[in-house]
């Protein structure tokens, strides 16, 4: 049975959500569940820039995590070691550990293949292939051996990511002939389509229109039922709105990290007050 | 009938898939290595069966039919000398011409884009009717004969898209800001480009036209076209005498029968080789030069 | 009065370039004309009809034949067999230089590919003739004569590889590395981004390189006259002689040939229809370019 829409409140009209009683320790979520990923001391270099330095903690299961920052700060670089998709940037070196369900990631055991089919990633410009929408949906699931109906699949997909609607009628007309905001939807459909347990978001609405930034902020609200998401964005008041926890990032190093409504009521940090308060970037 | 989120009903096969991504990363390396040997055997063939016919006689008797051990490439070389220096004296003039015009001086309408698509055109026609154009018009209609003029005026022919194409990209490579700079200094047009932007330019299309030229040696089909596969035992000696050349010469020899001329073909492979190499490396000496000046 | 010199002398010059430039339509004015001029004479004494649909070819001897169809069979038999032999090593290398290989290895093998290229095509004949017919054709193919279109489809084939090769090697590059990450990101390996994303996607770009090679190919002269001998031969066989457009043209101009004479003619006839095969090649290659280069730039 395909899922069923909740009604599209604009997030900017929802007030703030009733804090639940969660564990404030750096790893817990609602209900004591094992943090979906974890970093150690981790430090990332590009030949003799530093991009992250020491970053240390624990991203829930099931919520949105938000990292935030100045241009530059590392919260891309820091995004991309958790599906490994820093291993095509050359001259990286990686120090520290990742851990994915307790699993390193960056064990040379590990299948960065296989890692990134349970960790999907939506980037910064919508990236759709040239093909039909409905194949880039069912791209990935195809590659990697769906035993099921893709046809269900890429309408579950679509639904979930808010775009059914607008394009069952067209499902093999071009992915590109889409607008940037729906382009981006698709993007999410296809990386959704793949079941995966984590999303990783590198700014996904800094390409777009605000109506379509909405649509897409309304829609991580919703992912975070089947998804444990991590944001990325340098729009405070995006995850002011929709993350339920928001690390704070500066000059590589992790300077605050904690419940969102703390972060932005009352930051421990200075430099946290200084960012929040628009006194730099 | 609905799908949940479960990692079972995915079948990723990663050990096949990455196998048969192993293979074909084979597959694609064996591709380039066969390319790779292609060349190695075809110069290691050429050196083996030619070197030892090299020699100093070689480079300074002309062919023998009688004798095919005593035979050489002397009228060749004169030949392809006087070929090329006549085919660089006609094309680069006309070469750079165009493509200062149509860089520096044309304005986008619809006469140089006609242009533009032509030389296109002309750069994809086969060799062999530039050839067909040289005979009937050089050879025929301007009645110069089955001479060595006529046989450089079709090589310019033949390779002026290659020169135009070249100096036209090295023109656009200079920075408009020395352009500007120059016209504020109140330069008229033909200042600034004769002035400073040709002399910018001057390491690309010196390439280029080495590049050119490089070919044009190389050429043999437009000159059989002008009839110069009949036997010439001598040197050239004025514009209107007839000529042969050095692809010409191995062509000939190739087709005989006899072993021994295969080998005077293949000493004259090399020596041919030898020009083109030489020309290759100071193009490419040219070129480093110029990416060193630039930083 | 200075000033009027000067200006007088900037307009000279201007013309003086616009000539230049011109030269070239002169010259795409004179092929046309030259071979529609002749090959007008030719038609009197030959039908179009039995020219382009004729089967058999004799035209230097009686009784005489006027039929290009066995010259275009031999160009394409070549040809085609070119493209066998360089498609698969061309764009194998393109895949392997654009995805796989690190810069330096790709700047140490791609010029070495150019090089391919820059070999006269009289020593590719010179190589066929001497070493690939007889050592390694012969050994597999005990039955191969001496001239024959597999040693010329072979020869052509490694020449335009770097045809292949650069071209495709330039539609994989303007493929975006957006397209490959996304591609990764949803649990691909390289070989699936490779073949399944930007294979695709650079598809135009891979048939524009094959249209000009295909082009090239039917263009050569020296290498398939010394490797593929002068009869005129309408045949799938590749083990047997075959004539090419273009060795024709190369076996009238070893004769004497005055002109005015139906053999002189020929030479326009059979020159004029090499030269629409490729101009049409070249065109239809240009048009699928251009529509590449729209999408990517």
């Amino acid at each position: 049975m395909p899922l069923v829409q909740e009604p599209a409140i604009p997030a900017s009209l929802k007030p703030f959500r009733p804090l639940p009683d969660r564990r404030t320790a750096s790893g817990g979520g609602e209900t004591a569940a094992e943090p979906a990923i974890v970093t150690e001391n981790l430090s990332i270099r590009y030949g003799h820039f530093t991009a992250v330095s020491n970053v240390s903690m624990a991203i829930p299961p099931r919520q949105v995590t938000a990292i935030i920052g100045p241009s530059g700060c590392g919260k891309s670089t820091l995004l991309r070691s958790f599906n490994r998709m820093n291993d095509f940037t050359p001259n990286l070196s990686v120090s520290g550990r990742v851990l994915y369900r307790g699993r390193d990631v960056y064990d040379p055991q590990t299948d960065p293949v296989e890692l990134r089919r349970t960790i999907g990633m939506v980037f910064q410009k919508p990236n759709p292939f040239p093909k039909s929408i409905f194949r880039n949906v069912a791209w990935g699931a195809a590659i990697n051996g769906f035993t099921g109906s893709l046809d269900e699949l890429v309408e579950q997909s679509l639904r979930r990511a808010a775009l059914w609607d607008e394009v069952k009628d067209k499902l093999h007309s071009s992915a590109l002939a889409l607008s940037g905001g729906q382009q981006q939807r698709l993007c999410i459909a296809r990386a959704i389509a793949l079941q995966p347990d984590v999303l990783l978001m590198d700014e996904p609405c800094s390409a777009l229109d605000p109506i379509a930034t909405t649509r897409i902020e309304d829609l991580i609200d919703n992912l975070k039922k089947h998804y444990t998401v991590v944001l990325v964005t340098h729009n405070m008041q995006q995850a002011a709105r929709v993350s339920d926890r928001t690390a704070f990032m500066y000059m590589g190093e992790l300077v605050e990290y904690g419940k969102t409504d703390d972060i932005f009521t009352h930051p421990s940090n200075p430099r946290t007050q200084d960012y929040i308060t628009g006194r730099f970037g | 009938m609905s799908v949940q989120a479960t990692q079972a009903t995915f079948v990723p096969r990663l050990g096949a898939r990455r196998a048969i991504g192993s293979a074909f990363h084979l597959f694609c390396v064996l591709m380039l290595l066969l390319a790779v040997a292609a060349l190695g055997i075809l110069l290691v063939r050429v050196v083996m069966d030619g070197w030892a016919w090299l020699s100093m006689q070689f480079l300074t008797s002309f062919p023998s039919i009688l004798n095919p051990e005593s035979g050489g490439i002397k009228h060749a070389l004169h030949g392809t000398i006087w070929l090329i220096v006549l085919t660089g004296v006609v094309s680069v003039p006309l070469g750079i011409g165009a493509a200062v015009y149509l860089q520096e001086y044309a304005s986008s309408n619809r006469l140089t884009r006609f242009i533009q698509l032509n030389i296109a055109n002309l750069a994809g026609v086969p060799s062999i009717v530039y050839g067909i154009l040289g005979l009937a018009v050089f050879v025929r209609s301007l009645a110069l004969g089955r001479s060595v003029i006529a046989g450089a005026l079709t090589m310019s022919l033949l390779i002026l898209p290659v020169i135009i194409i070249a100096s036209k990209e090295a023109l656009a490579a200079v920075p408009n800001s020395i352009r500007l700079a120059a016209y504020a200094l109140g330069a008229t047009r033909w200042q600034v480009v004769r002035h400073h932007v040709l002399p910018a330019a001057a390491p690309g299309i010196m390439t280029g036209i080495i590049l050119a030229l490089s070919r044009a040696i190389g050429e043999a089909a437009p000159l059989i076209m002008l009839g110069a596969l009949n036997y010439v035992p001598f040197v050239p000696t004025g514009l209107t005498s007839p000529f042969s050349a050095l692809p010409i010469q191995i062509f000939s020899w190739t087709g005989l029968p006899q072993p021994e001329f295969h080998h005077l073909a293949a000493a004259a492979i090399i020596v041919l080789l030898a020009v083109l190499l030489t020309m290759n490396a100071v193009a490419i000496g040219i070129r480093m030069y110029q990416q060193k000046d630039r930083l | 009065m200075i000033e009027t010199l000067r200006r007088w002398k900037e307009r000279g010059i201007h013309v003086w370039l616009l000539a230049c430039a011109l030269v070239s339509i002169a010259t795409t004015a004179g092929i046309i004309w030259v071979l529609a001029s002749e090959s007008v004479k030719f038609f009197v004494h030959v039908s179009p009809f039995e020219f382009y649909f004729g089967t058999r070819w004799a035209p230097l001897m009686e009784p005489r034949h006027f039929g290009v169809i066995p010259l275009i069979g031999g160009t394409f038999l070549v040809a085609a067999g070119a493209l066998i032999v360089s498609l698969p090593v061309g764009l194998a290398s393109a895949i392997y230089l654009s995805e796989y290989a690190s810069p330096r290895l790709r700047n140490l093998l791609k010029p070495i590919l150019e090089i391919l290229a820059g070999i006269p095509t009289v020593v590719y004949g010179y190589f066929a003739v001497t070493f690939i017919t007889p050592h390694v054709l012969r050994p597999l193919f005990p039955n191969v004569e001496i001239f024959n279109a597999a040693s010329a489809a072979i020869v052509v084939g490694i020449m335009i590889i770097p045809t292949i090769s650069s071209l495709c090697d330039d539609a994989f590059r303007a493929v975006p590395r957006s397209l490959r990450e996304a591609g990764y990101a949803l649990s691909a390996t390289k070989l699936e981004v490779s073949t399944r994303i930007v294979l695709p996607a650079a598809m135009s770009g891979v048939v524009a390189a094959v249209l000009l090679g295909l082009a090239r190919a039917v263009g050569e002269t020296m290498a398939v006259t010394l490797a593929a001998g002068m009869t005129p031969n309408l045949t799938l066989n590749p083990f047997v002689s075959v004539q090419t457009l273009t060795a024709y043209m190369v076996q009238v101009s070893q004769g004497d040939t005055p002109a005015g004479t139906i053999e002189y003619q020929t030479i326009f006839a059979v020159g004029m229809t090499l030269f629409l095969i490729t101009l049409a090649i070249n065109l239809v290659a240009q048009r699928v370019l251009a529509r590449f280069r729209e999408v990517y730039e």
